[in-house]
């Protein structure tokens, strides 16, 4: 692998009195999905979260295209070019979906400064914003929201996304909207860094795969080796794919 | 970028946008339940502007305390002492303009009270500057230390402006074209209670149009909701924070000119005995709500002059039963912000 974009070495995060990642190794491709897998409490969110400057890093190393980000403030670290989707989605529900979005875009002062074409392609990624774009984003469904969420992550063009469980607690047909769109975005070269438990959704997507326990990265390699590798599976997620589907 | 095929199962028909109207029908509510326990309308009406005018200038003062919580979630007891010092300001710039005071044309009785007001504003926020790096800053995150330390600034910037102006009230008179009533049938309404409502009105108006049609009031608003994710889009909160509290140091500092020349005497604690009207008014409209703010001292100022005529002795805790029985009805104020 080339200079990885995103290269995370020994990185501890302490939140209070509680340790959470014990030495972190992760290291994301440039124009790859990564996929982070895990049980609950692994520290998926939490590295995430750190990667933002949101939780301080305590030891180790994290650098983007090469320069450290560690502990930096967290506008200083989004505005080098990483966008958050937080498992929360973030949205702000008072704010119309066309708000939400002028937020997103830094260069952007009025709904009318907003890039055409790309909002077209988002749009068309996700028709449902067309059709919300004057509404309370609070009106929305969960699935129309994480789909916000995403879109607001895209307004502008990004080096890398960092998107928490986009699939959680949405249904079946939503889910696979959602992989279409992000299809869609890995054919224009996005770097993303995807959090996952839905095994099924995180294997069609990623080109790499890390899979964390107790707040370390425990096995790292290709998603496709992982997807043929049943007992791999099964020793480092605690099931297969076979029986997940 | 190519368009894709994905498509999102959409519902028949758009969700209807409620609109929350409630709160506001309560101001029409209690002015109309107060009428026939006036006894005439003359005085009805005189107490509904008298009412209006102190609830525009309260929610000219308040204003910035909502959004100061609503963004970091600090408790700034020493919001009166922003008002104290607005008002002070003005009696030494009015007192050093007695002519244009004294003098009966509206326009030189103006040339007096509104660079009153923007010096007044000017100083004000500076202070708010130095107040919410020294004092406020190093206490974020802290609520118990931010109300003790807060406290202890509001008491000594109270000795200092005693120290300055002295510990004696001072008169702050009406120039002489503002004071005086004008006449609506046998109702009189006092000038200056129009000139304050029509002011209160121009701020609100102000601070909508920011918050609804600029960058930075969307910023504002999202912040109160979730800034986490705000900062996560590569906004600093913190400026934005510090903007804010600065801007509603100088609106305190403008309300404080307008409650002094309402009171007509002002004193080194007017601000202090202010506050805890201030935090009911944040309290009832929902903290961090400007919508609410607003309708909250509305509120505040119709019960307080109703009570006043109808039962003095009820006036005394009036507005404490307002914020009880507003918080049983909607424990989170009238118009909560969805907060993460």
């Amino acid at each position: 692998m080339s200079e990885p974009l995103l290269n995370l070495q020994g990185v501890h995060t302490r939140i209070g009195a509680y340790h959470i990642l014990h030495g972190v190794d992760l290291q994301v491709a440039k124009g790859e999905m990564t996929v982070l897998l895990g049980r609950n409490g692994a520290g998926k969110t939490t590295t995430l979260r750190t990667i933002m400057g949101l939780w301080p890093t305590a030891e180790g190393s994290i650098s983007f295209q090469g320069e450290s980000i560690a502990s930096r403030p967290t506008p200083e670290i989004s505005r080098r070019g990483i966008a958050y989707v937080p498992e929360n989605m973030g949205i702000f529900s008072d704010l119309t979906v066309c708000e939400n979005m002028l937020l997103a875009a830094t260069g952007a002062k009025r709904a009318e400064d907003l890039d055409a074409a790309r909002l077209e392609w988002i749009f068309g990624l996700f028709p449902a914003l067309r059709k919300f774009w004057q509404y309370p984003a609070g009106l929305l469904s969960g699935g129309q929201k994480q789909m916000l969420a995403v879109a607001r992550a895209i307004v502008e063009p990004r080096k890398l996304l960092l998107v928490d469980e986009p699939s959680k607690g949405l249904a079946p047909a939503i889910i696979q909207n959602m992989i279409t769109a992000f299809r869609e975005l890995k054919q224009t070269e996005t770097t993303i860094l995807l959090v996952e438990q839905n095994f099924n959704f995180a294997r069609q997507l990623g080109d790499q795969v890390a899979v964390m326990d107790g707040g370390r990265v425990v096995h790292a390699g290709s998603m496709a080796a992982l997807a043929e590798d049943e007992a791999l599976q099964q020793h480092l997620l605690g099931l297969s794919l076979a029986s997940h589907q | 970028m190519t368009s894709s095929t994905a498509t999102v199962p959409a519902p028949e028909a758009l969700p209807k946008v409620k609109t929350d109207l409630l709160p506001l029908l309560l101001l029409p509510a209690i002015a109309l339940a107060a009428l026939p326990l006036t006894g005439s309308f003359s005085t009805w009406v005189t107490l509904t502007f008298a009412g209006l005018a102190m609830g525009m200038i309260i929610f000219i003062i308040a204003s910035g305390l909502t959004l100061v919580f609503g963004l970091m979630d600090v408790l700034n007891f020493g919001h009166g002492l922003f008002i104290t010092l607005g008002a002070y300001i003005a009696t030494s710039v009015i007192g050093r303009m007695s002519g244009y005071v004294e003098s009966p044309s509206l326009v030189r009785n103006l040339m007096a009270v509104v660079p009153a007001m923007l010096i007044a504003m000017l100083v004000v926020g500076a202070v708010g500057f130095v107040f919410e790096r020294v004092i406020i800053r190093p206490v974020y995150g802290q609520p118990l230390k931010q109300i003790m330390i807060t406290m202890g600034g509001m008491i000594v910037g109270v000795e200092l402006v005693k120290v300055i102006w002295g510990a004696q009230s001072i008169p702050l008179p009406l120039p002489a074209a503002i004071s005086g009533s004008l006449l609506f049938g046998d109702a009189a309404v006092e000038k200056y209670r129009i000139i304050a409502t029509v002011v209160g009105l121009l701020v609100f108006a102000v601070m909508l149009w920011v918050l609804s049609r600029t960058k930075v009031g969307l910023l504002i608003r999202a912040g109160v909701q979730d800034r986490e994710m705000v900062e996560s889009l590569g906004y600093r909160i913190g400026l934005l924070f510090f903007g804010v509290f600065i801007a509603g140091a100088a609106l305190a500092g403008l309300g404080g000119v307008m409650w002094g020349m309402y009171q007509q005497t002002i004193t080194p604690e007017m601000g202090g005995a202010i506050n805890v009207l201030l935090f009911i008014v944040i309290i009832i409209g929902g903290l961090g709500s400007v919508g609410g703010c607003f309708i909250g001292a509305l509120l505040v100022g119709l019960v307080a002059n109703y009570t006043g005529f109808l039962a003095p002795k009820v006036a005394l805790f009036s507005n404490i039963l307002l914020m009880v029985l507003v918080l049983l009805w909607r424990p989170q104020g009238l118009y909560p912000v969805v907060k993460r």
